[in-house]
C-alpha cells in the first residue's frame, strides 16, 4: 500500500507541499488584480495539479532531476526553491532566481536539480531526456522526472524523445499531466487515443514501455504508481509513461493582451469557450487539496487545528514572497548584456 | 612541425583528441556506431559513442539537456538542412537557456553538419543556410576552409561552453593541407589572411576561399594584388580584420556560396558600409549564388554558383569602375 511507504509523516509532507503550491498560485493570480502591471507576458498556473506534482515528487531521491514545462511554479516549490526568489522572478526583479532574465515561464534552479524549462510546448521533453543521458553516462544513479501536458504529447519531440529513451534505456519517468485541456482546446478534440476511448498512457505501447493512468487528484495513488516507474528507472530498465488525470482549475494563462491593455486570468475555457459550467463544477468538487485535507482529517492523521496551522504558515510564506518581490528593485537595464555567452 | 592531413581526417582527429582529453565529451548521431567495428566506438565505448534514430528534434534537444547537466555532446547531424527539422532546438532553445536562467546554466553542445554539397545533391541537400544561425545571440558558427582550420576550430568548438554550429564544407572533404602536430586550438572570432595583397580585399568562406585564392592567382598574373581574408567563424565575426584590410586596399569584393540575401557577404557588406565607408574607393561588390534553389543538372548547378571567372570579373569591376563581365 502506498500509504505504508509514505507513513503519516509522508502524508503530512505531501499535504503541506500541496497547500504551499495552491497558496502560491492563487497569489500569482491575485497579483494581476491587486498589482496590475507587476506580471508581464504570460503566466501559467498549476492549481489543480498539486496531487500530480507532489505525489510524483514524493518518490524522488535527493539528487534526481525535475524537469517540467513552462507551467513550472509548483515543482521548485516542492524542491525548496525560495518563494521569495520565485515571486521576484515572476515580477521581473533583480532578486529573482533568474535575475529577471526569464520570468514565469522560465524559472530555473539548477543547484536543486531543476535546470530550466522551455516555453515551446513539448521541447523540454527532449531536454529532460538529455539529463537522463547524463545520469546514465556518468553513472550517478540519478533519475529524471519529466513533466509535460496532454498537449505536448502530440508534439514530435515527445515521440522522438520517448523512443530514444526506450532505445537507450534511459533513467527517466515521463509524467504526462493530462489536465484535460491544451491551451483552449479540449483533449478529446485533438488526441486519437482519447477519441477512441483509450487513456493517453496507451501511447506507451508505441514504444513497448510500461504505461499507466492514475487518478491525478489523489497524491497517494500518484505516489504509488510513480514509485514503480521510478524504481524501474533506477534499476536501469528504462522509461515509463505515467498519465496523471486531473483538471486545471484556472484558465490556461492570463489573457493575451497587447499593451497598454491590462491582463488578468479569465474564466476557465470550459466556461468561456465551451459554455460547460457543469464540467468545471464537477472537477472543482474533486479539488485535490480539499480532498486530501478531508482525508487526513477523516483518517486522524491531522486534526483541524493542525491543518489550519499548515495553511496559515503557507499563506504567510506566500505573502512574504509577494512583499519581497514587490520590494525588489528592477535590474539595471545594462544587465541585459550579461549571460549571452558563457 | 606540420603534417599533411585530409580535411575530414583533421576534423575526426580533433574529435578523437578532445574525447581522449575530456571524459564528458560524447558523440552521437544517425548512422554511426552501428557495429563494434566502428573505430570511435572501439576507442570510447557505447556510453560515449552512440547511434541515434532519425530524430533530429530529440537528437539536438537531448544534447541540450545533457549539456545543461554536465556533458559536452557533439551531435553528428550530417547535413545542415537536417538541422532545419529541429530548428527550434538549434535557434530558440540552445542559445537562450543560459540567458533566461540569468547565467545559472550553460549549454556546451556542438551541432556538426556538412553543407554546400554542390555535386548533384540538388535542391535540398546542397544549401548554405548559415545566415539563419549567424546573428542569433548566444550561438556560434564555424565554417573552416582548410584542414588546419577545421581541426583547430573543432577543438575550440568542443571546449567552448556555448552552443556551436560547426559547418564543414562537403566539397573540401578530401582537401589536403598542412596541420601542426599536437594540440591545435584556433579561437573563434579571428579571421585569417590567407593571402596578403594590396589592391583589393577579397573575403570568402569555406569552399569559396579556394575559388578566391585561384582568382587571386589569376589576377596576380595580370599585375593585380588581391588580399584574401577567410573569417573562419561567422559568429563571432571578425569585422576589424576586414576593416583593416579595406583601409589598406580601399576596395572590397565578397564571395559567398549562398544566395544574396542569405549570404554572410551581405552582412559583412553592411558592416563595412557602416564602419569603413571613408576607406572605400569603390562600391562594395558581392559575388553570390543566384536567387534560385540548387538545380540537379551539372551545367545549371555550375551556372548559379560563384566561380573564379565571376570573382575575377568582380575585382576588375571595382578596380576600373566599369562593369566587367565574367
Amino acid at each position: 500500500m502506498p500509504e505504508q511507504h509514505l507513513g503519516n509523516e509522508g502524508m503530512i509532507w505531501m499535504f503541506t507541499q500541496m497547500v504551499r503550491i495552491r497558496e502560491f498560485e492563487e497569489a500569482v493570480k491575485r497579483a494581476f488584480i491587486e498589482h496590475p502591471g507587476a506580471i508581464r507576458g504570460h503566466a501559467h498556473l498549476g492549481d489543480g495539479a498539486e496531487a500530480s506534482i507532489v505525489g510524483t515528487l514524493s518518490t524522488r531521491n535527493k539528487n534526481d532531476y525535475v524537469m517540467p514545462s513552462y507551467r513550472c511554479h509548483g515543482y521548485p516549490i516542492v524542491l525548496g526553491t525560495p518563494m521569495t526568489g520565485m515571486m521576484a522572478e515572476i515580477f521581473g526583479r533583480k532578486d529573482g532566481i533568474c535575475k529577471g532574465f526569464g520570468g514565469s515561464m522560465h524559472l530555473a534552479d539548477p543547484a536543486r536539480h531543476f535546470p530550466g524549462t522551455s516555453g515551446i510546448i513539448g521541447q523540454s521533453i527532449a531536454h529532460a531526456t538529455g539529463a537522463a543521458l547524463t545520469a546514465q553516462v556518468k553513472k550517478t544513479g540519478q533519475i529524471v522526472y519529466c513533466f509535460f501536458g496532454d498537449g505536448a504529447s502530440k508534439q514530435g519531440a515527445f515521440f522522438e524523445s520517448v523512443n530514444m529513451a526506450a532505445v537507450w534505456k534511459l533513467p527517466i519517468v515521463y509524467v504526462l499531466e493530462n489536465n484535460q485541456y491544451q491551451a483552449y482546446t479540449r483533449v478529446g478534440l485533438e488526441d486519437a487515443n482519447c477519441m477512441a476511448g483509450d487513456p493517453l498512457s496507451k501511447k506507451a505501447e508505441a514504444f513497448s514501455i510500461p504505461g499507466e493512468t492514475v487518478d491525478g487528484t489523489d497524491p497517494v495513488a500518484v505516489s504509488g504508481v510513480v514509485r514503480k516507474a521510478a524504481e524501474r528507472a533506477r534499476a536501469g530498465h528504462g522509461p515509463s509513461l505515467i498519465e496523471t488525470r486531473f483538471y486545471r482549475l484556472s484558465a490556461h494563462g492570463n489573457v493575451i493582451t497587447v499593451p497598454p491593455l491590462p491582463t488578468q486570468f479569465p474564466e476557465h475555457e470550459a466556461i468561456a469557450v465551451y459554455g460547460n459550467k457543469a464540467e468545471f463544477q464537477q472537477w472543482k468538487e474533486k479539488d485535490p487539496v480539499a480532498q486530501f485535507r478531508a482525508r487526513l482529517i477523516r483518517e486522524d492523521i491531522l486534526a483541524d487545528a493542525d491543518v489550519a496551522g499548515i495553511e496559515k504558515v503557507a499563506r504567510t510564506e506566500v505573502e512574504d514572497a509577494v512583499k519581497f518581490g514587490l520590494a525588489s528593485p528592477f535590474p539595471d537595464p545594462q544587465e541585459a548584456s550579461n549571460y549571452v555567452f558563457a | 612541425m606540420a603534417r599533411e592531413m585530409m580535411y575530414a581526417d583533421a576534423i575526426a582527429a580533433a574529435i578523437t583528441e578532445e574525447m581522449q582529453r575530456d571524459a564528458n565529451v560524447i558523440f552521437y548521431g544517425q548512422n554511426m556506431g552501428m557495429t563494434e567495428r566502428d573505430p570511435m566506438l572501439k576507442k570510447f565505448g557505447k556510453d560515449r559513442v552512440r547511434l541515434a534514430p532519425i530524430s533530429e528534434t530529440a537528437e539536438t534537444g537531448i544534447a541540450i539537456g545533457a549539456a545543461l547537466t554536465g556533458l559536452r555532446p557533439i551531435v553528428e547531424l550530417w547535413m545542415s538542412e537536417f538541422m532545419l527539422v529541429a530548428f527550434n532546438q538549434v535557434i530558440n532553445e540552445a542559445p537562450r537557456l543560459r540567458y533566461m536562467s540569468g547565467g545559472q546554466v550553460k549549454v556546451p553542445v556542438v551541432f556538426k553538419a556538412g553543407f554546400g554539397f554542390a555535386a548533384g545533391w540538388a535542391g535540398q541537400h546542397s544549401n548554405c543556410i548559415y545566415h539563419t544561425m549567424m546573428g542569433i545571440p548566444g550561438l556560434k558558427v564555424a565554417v573552416p576552409s582548410t584542414p588546419a582550420d577545421a581541426k583547430g576550430l573543432m577543438a575550440s568548438a568542443i571546449r567552448d561552453d556555448n552552443p556551436v554550429v560547426y559547418l564543414h564544407h562537403y566539397m573540401l572533404t578530401l582537401e589536403k593541407g598542412p596541420v601542426p602536430e599536437g594540440e591545435l586550438i584556433i579561437p573563434f572570432g579571428v579571421a585569417d589572411i590567407k593571402r596578403a595583397g594590396t589592391d583589393v580585399t577579397l573575403v570568402a568562406t569555406a569552399w569559396m576561399v579556394k575559388k578566391a585564392l585561384a582568382a587571386a592567382e589569376q589576377l596576380a598574373a595580370e599585375g593585380i594584388s588581391a588580399e584574401v581574408i577567410d573569417p573562419r567563424t561567422l559568429a563571432p565575426l571578425d569585422v576589424p580584420t576586414i576593416l583593416n584590410s579595406v583601409k589598406k586596399t580601399g576596395r572590397l569584393v565578397l564571395v559567398d556560396q549562398a544566395p544574396r540575401h542569405s549570404s554572410a557577404a551581405v552582412v559583412i557588406a553592411g558592416e563595412v558600409a557602416e564602419r569603413g565607408f571613408e576607406h572605400l574607393k569603390a562600391p562594395i561588390k558581392l559575388v553570390t549564388a543566384l536567387d534560385t534553389p540548387v538545380p540537379y543538372s551539372e551545367p545549371m548547378e555550375k551556372y548559379i554558383l560563384p566561380d573564379e571567372g565571376k570573382i575575377v570579373a568582380a575585382v576588375k569591376t571595382v578596380l576600373t569602375g566599369q562593369t566587367v563581365a565574367a
